[in-house]
């Protein structure tokens, strides 16, 4: 497959094996945190594990916009849902995120709310065209590569002067998390892990470029290296991060350069600017209230803001206390440490957020890693 | 006098209520339509059931429900389908598919030109199989009560002599080989569902199997240990199925796995793992290791396992792990799909 397989082939990712191997020190530890969920997934996916060294150690952050949803806003939606006169259109992925006590779009839509999974956000516009006599609303999620598809929809039923439709808002932001896992003080007592250096997101660079991570490795004195989903952008990334290290720099490097420049993708932003404006704070999940880190309506658009058009209450819901993914989001804990890993959380039976989503720390380790904590067990 | 009775309009006509109330409009469906289409002489009896000797031997029975969605697809329809799923659950079994049922739910307003060519595709999957449906029924319900047509078939056939392939007859040691090109199936039906299409070459490979299936026991006899089609959850699904029932693991070779540009093209955009994706004319035979090259041979000389291939091995594994070693260079576990990656693919 071209364009694909450029981009995994074995014997160039075994020649970087072996330099990220010749260039690391062997009794430094080098931890660094993959932000995004597309690269989370890529290291399970292709085994990356088995080609880095032991004392490189990858963390996996909250980049995955399924998994940091707060469960209050998915039992907002179940609400919506459940008014006979809505239609709510979600992303597949999310309808098994749990909410509270067991709930979840899944079952809210067995038991009869007309919740319909959608691949764009233009099926959902021409949804609200099909059924003039619903309310049709859209639940936007994701982080800044998302939120432009969520702008032009909104145009694009301004323009068709669509009077049913309207959007629940969930878009969130990537530096802001960034910094706070650096930055917050321990939040629910977890703790804070070392970070030699980052992992910056491909796609949501697409958008943003790479100017906005300038401050943050400035600030914090760690490096990052925005990189491509692909397994050998993951390679290479993980070897420029080393070589950063070991040269005490702390500079933005931008692996993917096919893809992403310092200033992004200008019209983009332009629309998702004209649309959003900032929430004063946004809860994610595992890391609490995060200011500045989530988008709504600007007010010229609150017709189309769900949350302002059916009068929907913020709900603020406690996880399952047992749950880890509060620790394992900030890159804390592995998913093994938590007690329910494997248990009863599993793909099939998500308890936690990090299980929901393919690119979820846990769902990743499960599906393609857990063999391995079992050759760990027999080897010590 | 015999009372006049209009023939079907099959060009504009559709079916309606009183093609399931059990009259003359019903009699006239079956007749004018289905037996046509199946044409064999126990339908031509008339009969509410079929009489058939039962030879020697061990029977194998199964059944299974059509749901598929759109009806037509590239490379075959709900009728075509219906015939090679259920061929193929006898035929994995080693057995010589003989006689089929077929039950059709029908929604009022369904077009009878549909109907003619999906059971003409039945008939015709009937005969290249070699194997006739000998009974059958219709029921109509109301609009929007079914999706146009549901059809639910089920078969019987004969194993040979000394032949007992299962699911908990894997050793350590065996090969697993798969006979072509996973996930061509479920690409093809998503290619053209309503809020998915995309433009693809991949066209189903609904076939029925029977034929080198009997090819391969020619070869491998004995050694062949089981085989399973694997159809919904894709050759994951059905490789951690039978490491729990085997109670062993296996390991993959990716790079020896075939799957077409075109599907691993879909898959890559769509975010699946051609390995959970459903297949319909594909069959995983696990093989003691001394047979399994003659069994890839038989199965390479044969029109539908031209790409065949030996994938990998069972090992001892308490976990039941299905791992595979990828084309990148790292490990990884091939597990079960979970959640639904797309409904009414069969």
């Amino acid at each position: 497959m071209k364009y694909a397989d450029e981009f995994r082939d074995k014997e160039i990712a075994l020649g970087l094996a072996k330099a990220i191997r010749a260039e690391t020190h062997p009794e430094k530890p080098y931890r660094f945190m993959e932000f995004c969920g597309g690269h989370t997934h890529a290291i399970s996916r292709y085994g990356l594990e088995d080609m880095l060294p032991k004392n490189v150690r990858m963390i996996h952050g909250p980049g995955c916009p399924v998994c940091v949803l707060p469960a209050g806003r998915i039992d907002m939606a179940i609400r919506l849902a459940e008014r006979p006169d809505i239609i709510l259109c979600v992303y597949g992925d999310l309808m098994r995120v749990p909410g509270s006590q067991g709930a979840s779009l899944l079952k809210a839509k067995a038991r009869g709310a007309d919740i319909r999974m959608v691949y764009s956000t233009i099926d959902a516009v021409r949804i609200a065209e099909e059924n003039p006599e619903r309310e049709v609303v859209f639940f936007a999620i994701g982080f800044e590569t998302t939120t432009p598809p969520t702008a032009v929809m909104i145009r694009l039923a301004e323009k068709k002067q669509l009077g049913n439709f309207s959007v629940f808002c969930n878009h969130v932001l990537t530096p802001p998390a960034m910094q706070n896992i650096l930055e917050s003080p321990d939040i629910r007592n977890i703790g804070r892990v070392e970070i030699d250096g980052f992992v910056g997101p491909a796609h949501v660079s697409t958008i943003i470029g790479t100017a906005p991570y300038e401050f943050f490795a400035e600030e914090f004195g760690k490096p990052v290296v925005i990189s491509g989903f692909e397994p050998l952008d993951m390679m290479q990334a993980i070897l420029m991060l080393v070589r950063q290290v070991n040269e005490h720099r702390h500079e933005v490097e931008n692996q993917y350069r096919r893809a992403v420049t310092r200033d992004g993708n200008l019209r983009a932003k332009e629309e998702v600017s004209d649309i959003f404006e900032l929430r004063d704070q946004f809860e994610w999940r595992g890391l609490g209230q995060v200011p500045y880190s989530g988008l709504k309506l600007k007010r010229a658009y609150a017709k189309y803001d769900a949350e302002i058009r059916f009068d929907m209450n913020e709900l603020l819901v406690d996880d399952n206390p047992a749950c880890e993914c509060g620790a394992i989001l900030r890159g804390v804990k592995k998913p093994v440490d938590c007690k329910l890993f494997g248990t009863v959380c599993t793909p099939e039976t998500p308890m936690g957020s990090c299980m929901v989503s393919s690119e979820g720390a846990c769902a990743a380790h499960w599906t393609y890693g857990r063999f391995r904590d079992y050759q760990q067990r027999r080897a010590s | 006098m015999k009372a006049y009775q209009r023939k079907l309009d099959i060009k504009n006509g559709c079916v309606d209520l009183s093609h399931g109330s059990g009259g003359r409009a019903m009699a006239q469906l079956i007749s004018g339509l289905f037996h046509e289409a199946f044409g064999n002489e126990w339908l031509a009896r008339g009969n509410d059931q079929s009489a058939f000797e039962v030879g020697a031997g061990r029977m194998v029975m199964t059944t299974d429900g059509y749901v598929v969605s759109p009806l037509f697809f590239p490379g075959g329809n709900i009728g075509s389908l219906a015939v090679h799923g259920t061929v193929n659950d006898i035929a994995m079994a080693g057995a010589k598919p003989l006689y089929l049922s077929a039950s059709f739910i029908i929604e009022e307003g369904f077009r009878f030109a549909d109907l003619k060519m999906i059971a003409e595709s039945m008939g015709q999957a009937a005969r290249d199989a070699g194997v006739y449906i000998i009974t059958g029924d219709t029921k109509v319900v109301e609009r929007g009560k079914a999706d146009g047509l549901f059809i639910s078939t089920a078969g019987v056939g004969v194993v040979p002599d000394g032949l007992d392939l299962s699911a908990e007859n894997a050793r350590v040691g065996d090969r697993v080989l798969i006979s072509g090109t996973l996930g061509d199936h479920g690409v093809a039906i998503m290619s053209r569902r309503q809020n998915l299409a995309f433009e693809t070459e991949v066209i189903s490979d609904s076939a029925s199997l029977n034929d080198l299936v009997a090819r391969m026991v020619e070869a491998g006899g004995r050694g062949i240990r089981l085989m399973r089609d694997p159809t919904r959850g894709g050759l994951a699904a059905t490789l951690n199925e039978i490491a729990q029932q085997s109670d062993l693991g296996f390991r993959l070779q990716e790079e020896a796995i075939p799957v077409k540009p075109g599907v691993a093209a879909a898959c890559e955009l769509l975010g699946l793992d051609p390995l959970h994706v459903a297949n319909e004319g594909k069959l995983v035979a696990i093989v003691a290791p001394e047979v399994a090259n003659t069994v890839l041979a038989a199965m390479r000389a044969h029109p539908l396992g031209r790409d065949a291939a030996d994938i990998g091995e069972a090992v001892a594994d308490d976990h039941h792990f299905v791992q595979m070693a990828t084309s990148f260079g790292g490990g990884r576990i091939v597990d079960w799909l979970s959640g639904e990656q797309l409904p009414r693919i069969c």
